[in-house]
């Protein structure tokens, strides 16, 4: 099929068997809500359209809590605006996919394309301790097939993931195998409220978001060991990422989402012209591929970051190298015109791989 | 006297099943008018058979710890997002009687967005406000409902309308939505009162399962920790000055909202 991202991704929910969404008009993700608006009723599935971003996640928050697969999408302003239930849905152990289709900010910012919430995502976002997946699609097939690992991953740890794009993966038309994939099995939802007659055995179910109220834990202590033995859990076992061209390179580009496919051009220039560039793209942005780019460091290669941004991912990178290498940037700041329609290109980059390879 | 009434009726009526046997633990100040609104509920619950199939959303607030006394699902969710989330879990569970629990600050000041949302949305669920006046987990702050010239530790000399406004009158606000079937204000301060508070629970929990639209009910309830009186003279306070400002009734009760 030849869709856009946006549609991709709603692709991707539907056959993740996602029963429910909950939406908000903000561009640039509108056509995904106006996807679930014209087909999920066709297929007896929920859609509503929310009064706001905060009443699109609280929608989420009770879905989740009757027990069904339901997701939401956005962008920068509502993102921001959907921050405390996030971190609630950490805290009462709610699965759901939240997508974030990034437009530039700070505040109403761009419409148009950037990748600047980064930290925002992959810190958490909203108070206290937690974290979400973060998973970062670069082309539409990735958004079909990175939404329905979200699904999974969200039901496999009773978390929230985060499907994190940018305008232009989002606007991006390719053609996209809709293919249903298949994770293996997960345990029934038991803790779902859906009624007390309809548990097994009879009694009932609380679904809340603070430490102690109603005795799910015996202290506060209780809550943040069991979350923080989560996260350790997920950074062991959900790390991904692609590596292009990296095994013998001496040059390392490191960038997710649009400008991956920016720094994958700038790596097959620089392979032309002799030079040994490789790309690693971390496909979760949280867990971070750490390991894979400290092991790059201690084999003495030099870091390149291509981020839409002033410069966040690349904290990550000097965190994973650990002052054993030199870690550059090439940013917002960079783009070939400098408006909100600019773009990082190839050519800037290869500029800089030069430079480095020089160095 | 709400005590002695409770105490008479399980005397009488028996306790319901739906209550939580609640010894130790209890959270309630002495005189609250909150437990006795679980009370209701689950009496209205019980005769309606509705208990294993009733789903109860509940606000930040005093009016959290009514879900530890009710023998339902329940759900706690952000400050004043119930409406949002009894929305979501009424799509998904058309069946089942989905109803929220909120304090007037829960439901009227924080939670304003999810309230007009779900109203304009004619949402078929069933909306509980219970209205002391004050915020009262957080030590008696100015609620949106808080009488003129009533002292807060927010308004220390009292609520002034030209710098703080008007109390809010949500169970008249509500009648004035179209997709809203039923709309009615009790208050759990006398025996009499408190039948009438139930009668009403009933019948936006009936409304709401024919499906005619979403139902509200607000119920005047006693704080007298935060009121600085003695459950008695809360109880006179009710009387004397807080219905002439909300008055006890219904407000809308229609079969077909249009």
């Amino acid at each position: 099929m030849f869709i856009e991202g946006n549609e991709a991704i709603a692709h991707g929910a539907a056959l993740a068997d996602c029963q429910a969404f909950f939406g908000y008009p903000i561009t640039p993700q509108n056509e995904i809500t106006e996807w679930f608006a014209r087909e999920f009723p066709r297929m007896g599935r929920i859609f509503v359209q929310s009064q706001s971003e905060l009443g699109s996640i609280n929608m989420v928050y009770g879905a989740a809590a009757a027990g069904v697969r339901a997701m939401t999408s956005t962008s920068g302003p509502g993102w921001s605006l959907m921050q405390e239930t996030m971190s609630s849905m950490a805290n009462a152990e709610l699965p759901c996919v939240v997508v974030n289709v990034q437009r530039g900010g700070p505040g109403g910012g761009t419409i148009r394309h950037a990748q600047q919430d980064y930290l925002q995502c992959t810190r958490g976002g909203g108070h206290g301790d937690y974290r979400n997946i973060v998973l970062a699609p670069a082309s539409p097939q990735e958004c079909c097939d990175l939404t329905q690992l979200a699904f999974y991953l969200a039901d496999k740890y009773r978390n929230p993931v985060v499907v994190l794009l940018d305008a232009i993966i989002g606007r991006l038309r390719e053609v996209v195998e809709l293919r249903k994939l298949d994770f293996g099995p997960l345990p029934d939802k038991d803790w779902a409220v859906r009624g007390k007659g309809e548990h097994k055995d009879g009694r009932r179910r609380i679904v809340e978001h603070s430490s102690d109220l109603f005795g799910r834990d015996p202290n506060y202590l209780a809550l943040l060991r069991r979350l923080s033995q989560k996260i350790r859990q997920m950074q062991e076992s959900e790390v991904r990422y692609e590596d292009y061209e990296a095994a013998e390179a001496r040059v390392i580009l490191v960038a997710f989402g649009y400008t991956a496919r920016v720094a994958k051009e700038a790596v097959n220039r620089a392979r032309a012209e002799g030079i040994k560039a490789g790309l690693l793209r971390p496909i979760t942005l949280w867990p971070f591929p750490y390991e894979v780019i400290k092991e790059k460091a201690r084999q003495g290669c030099r870091f390149l970051v291509v981020e839409d941004s002033l410069g966040q991912m690349v904290e990550d990178v000097k965190f994973a190298v650990e002052g054993r290498a030199e870690v550059h940037l090439v940013s917002v700041l960079d783009r070939h015109i400098p408006t909100d329609g600019g773009m990082i290109f190839p050519d800037r980059v290869l500029d800089e791989i030069r430079k480095l390879e020089r160095g | 006297m709400a005590e002695e009434a409770g105490l008479l009726r399980e005397r009488v009526a028996g306790r319901p099943k739906l209550l939580v046997p609640q010894i130790a633990g209890f959270v309630y100040c002495p005189g609250c008018g909150q437990p006795l609104v679980a009370r209701a509920i689950a009496e209205v619950l019980e005769e309606l058979e509705m208990g294993d199939r009733a789903i109860g959303v509940f606000g930040i607030g005093c009016n959290s710890f009514l879900l530890g006394m009710l023998d339902i699902d329940g759900v706690v969710g952000p400050h004043g997002r119930p409406p949002d989330i009894a929305t979501a879990i009424k799509h998904v569970y058309p069946d089942r009687l989905v109803f929220t629990i909120q304090g007037d600050g829960d439901l009227l000041s924080i939670g304003a967005d999810p309230l007009l949302g779900a109203l304009t949305r004619a949402e078929k669920i069933t909306l509980i406000m219970l209205n002391n006046s004050v915020y009262g987990t957080t030590g008696g702050q100015m609620a949106p409902t808080s009488l003129l010239g009533q002292r807060t530790t927010t308004t220390p000399e009292g609520r002034d309308p030209a710098k703080a406004g008007f109390p809010v009158h949500a169970a008249e606000l509500m009648a004035t939505f179209k997709g809203v079937a039923y709309s009615a204000r009790g208050a759990c301060n006398n025996p009499y009162n408190y039948q009438q508070v139930r009668r009403y629970l009933k019948t936006a929990f009936q409304k709401q399962m024919e499906g005619v639209g979403l139902t509200f009910v607000e119920v005047l309830s006693a704080c007298p920790s935060n009121w600085r009186m003695s459950p008695l003279d809360s109880l006179k306070w009710i009387e004397g000055r807080v219905i002439p400002e909300f008055p006890l009734g219904e407000f809308k009760n229609v079969d077909r909202v249009e």
